[in-house]
């Protein structure tokens, strides 16, 4: 019986195009925050007296303090993004076609 | 005298040969000027702690009655419960003391790793937790032998988890032990038999309900403890971070360059490949890939992403905080120090000082019984995520051929876990005097060697065949561990040789490519009809895997 709706959802294209959104999405994000870690970690290999920059004259805080708090909450940032576009607008799509499938 | 004074100079080192014998460690870990025998406010609070526990068991226990309570709690936890849970399984004593005893040593490359531990969530989230969800029964291998052969994949799956179970449980078994003989003044073997024991009976008899309200109660009092040590802290120097990071640069041997990264991860092929190892590996451990079946559905496994990760974090940014208040707070004291200058019971001690120096005994007490706890929780979740494997994997899908009754599943379950128990016990006190820094690093390697490879494709690559996987799999698992084995912390460390084989103590990078590799030739040079089969069989995968049609649902309680 299930192998009917999966085929009735496959065929119906609104399901190709939550496939497709999902998938950028995911995948926007992704790069975002690998790009953003892997570049912070080959600052840390190749220039990290970069990170050891003061955040400002006279200060004894470096930058890197900001840039490592500032990577975590993005990460999290991120997380957040991607639940509530998710669990919301991709939810409601899949919930019609789901429903729609199973008439 | 003169023997005491060698064993106090000696430190740590002293303290894990003579471990056996109480109290000539005592010598060794409190050096001459503080002699505290036994910790009496830590062992009344962590009696609390394993009371309230052994009472939730037992409510667990009355509810336990499925395979499915048994496994994932019926599958109704919250997002929000389930995220603390997944923060309780991660945030390990190790993160607690090490991290902090990192920062207080060496100052930014503690923070650097802080990060690395904590990137993996978002790509979990992105590729993997609502799949994981709609896919999965009990365990990965549910996953990875979705529409593969059930033999193979799942005795591949469960020796990845096994292998990566047995590791973890043996550095946090031995981290156990040393820990409490520390804090609680007892002695090595009885702390390793308690925990052993603790573990086996909250998993035994409470399942998953238990091990995930173990894990939630143990969670929110580390980030209690943490957010109240590091307010305390941060109060004596006005709640200023500059005020904090001036003095600290003031009093450090490193001085200003305790701001910025240092030698350790000077290596960009180390560096990247520890990166690899951090953030796949989490994506390949077993007990944390088990918590996301416990959840009611996709919506809730995401959400439980976005908990955790925001928990994870803050709890990093605080015992981050808490190792540079250590280095000024602590560091200035001559009371932590011994005659020779070693920090008092090695360099993870030094939130435990802190705690001492903030809080007083009572507080100190409070978090010496909260890293109790946390050995507890994690390890109740490797048992559970172990026995799984064994009872769910290999008993009733390869032994059985999936005949085995939900009951005799259940009791082989419960079997493993006391058999997992004890052997964690037997091996604890085996590796009492060995190094064992290697092995959470080698189980990240053989997760995200073996493990993760493994399951991405399973979920994303049409192409992937039992025969890509299984060899391709097994590849992953042995080169992560061969590699390991010649790298300069076994091969020098261990075995003595003067030079490494291998260079670097990251396999990551290596093995993990060597096993994405394997699993897509083998599964190439498979044209079998049975792959043929497989790659049909996709496409009904893709649809559930996305839209949750056919998912397995929570139980009604």
């Amino acid at each position: 019986m299930s192998e009917h709706i999966y085929e009735r959802i496959k065929k119906d294209p609104r399901f190709s195009d939550l496939q497709k959104r999902r998938g950028r999405f995911a995948l926007i994000l992704s790069i975002l925050v690998l790009t953003v870690y892997y570049g912070f970690i080959m600052v840390v290999a190749f220039a990290p007296e970069k990170l050891a920059t003061p955040l400002a004259e006279g200060m004894t805080t470096s930058i890197g303090i900001p840039i490592g708090a500032a990577i975590i909450i993005l990460a999290w940032l991120s997380t957040g993004i991607y639940v509530r576009r998710a669990n919301s607008e991709f939810d409601s799509l899949n919930k019609q076609i789901v429903e729609d499938a199973s008439k | 005298m003169s023997l005491n004074r060698i064993l106090t100079i000696s430190g740590l080192f002293a303290l894990m040969l003579l471990a056996g014998d109480p109290a000539w460690a005592a010598g060794a870990i409190e050096g001459e000027v503080t002699k505290q025998p036994v910790n009496l406010s830590a062992i009344s609070m962590f009696v609390i702690f394993v009371c309230i526990t052994l009472g939730i068991t037992y409510w667990a226990a009355r509810r336990t009655k499925s395979a499915k309570d048994f496994y994932t709690a019926g599958g109704g936890i919250t997002g929000f419960q389930n995220g603390l849970a997944i923060a309780g399984d991660y945030m390990s004593a190790a993160t607690l003391l090490g991290l902090s005893g990192l920062v207080f040593a060496k100052g930014y490359d503690g923070f650097v790793y802080s990060i690395g531990f904590l990137v993996g969530w978002p790509i979990i989230l992105f590729m993997m937790a609502e799949r994981l969800r709609n896919l999965g029964k009990f365990t990965f291998a549910d996953i990875c032998s979705f529409r593969l052969q059930q033999t193979p994949i799942r005795s591949l799956a469960a020796s990845g988890a096994l292998s990566v179970v047995v590791l973890y449980l043996i550095a946090q078994m031995v981290g156990a032990g040393k820990l409490i003989q520390l804090l609680f003044g007892l002695d090595y073997a009885y702390a390793v038999v308690l925990v052993g024991i603790m573990m086996m009976v909250y998993v035994t008899f409470g399942g998953m309900i238990a091990t995930t309200w173990v894990q939630i109660i143990k969670a929110c009092l580390l980030l209690f403890g943490g957010t109240f040590m590091v307010v305390m802290a941060m109060s004596q120097f006005g709640f200023n971070f500059e005020a904090l990071a001036t003095k600290a640069t003031e009093v450090h041997k490193s001085g200003i360059s305790l701001m910025a990264p240092g030698g350790l991860l000077a290596d960009p092929v180390s560096a990247i490949s520890l990166g690899l190892a951090l953030m796949f590996g989490t994506a390949g451990l077993p007990h944390i890939l088990m918590r996301f079946f416990t959840v009611t559905d996709a919506k809730e496994a995401r959400k439980s992403v976005f908990y955790a990760t925001g928990f994870i974090g803050y709890f990093f940014m605080v015992v981050c905080t808490m190792g540079l208040c250590a280095i000024v707070i602590v560091g200035t004291d001559s009371s932590f120090y011994d005659a020779a200058g070693k920090l008092l019971g090695g360099g993870n001690m030094a939130a435990m000082h802190l705690a001492q120096a903030v809080g007083g005994d009572l507080f100190f007490g409070f978090i010496s019984a909260v890293a109790f706890a946390t050995i507890l929780a994690v390890v109740s979740g490797l048992a559970l995520a172990g026995a799984s494997a064994i009872s769910h994997d290999l008993y009733a899908s390869v032994f059985k051929k999936g005949k085995a009754t939900e009951q005799q599943e259940i009791r082989v379950s419960r079997i493993a876990t006391i058999c997992l128990g004890l052997l964690a016990i037997v091996l604890g006190i085996a590796f009492e005097k060995q190094n064992i820094a290697f092995m959470v690093g080698l189980a990240f390697g053989i997760a995200g060697s073996a493990n993760f490879p493994v399951l991405i494709l399973s979920m994303y690559w049409k192409g992937l065949t039992t025969r890509g996987a299984f060899i391709g799999g097994f590849i992953g698992l042995l080169t992560a561990l061969i590699l390991v084995i010649l790298s300069p912390t076994i091969w020098v460390s261990i075995f003595g040789f003067e030079e490494a084989i291998f260079p670097y103590n990251h396999p990551a990078l290596f093995s993990m490519t060597t096993a994405f590799l394997a699993i897509y030739v083998f599964s190439k040079l498979d044209n079998s009809e049975q792959a043929r089969k497989e790659a049909d069989l996709f496409d009904s995968q893709s649809v559930r895997s996305q839209t949750g049609v056919g998912a397995e649902g929570a139980s009604a309680h």
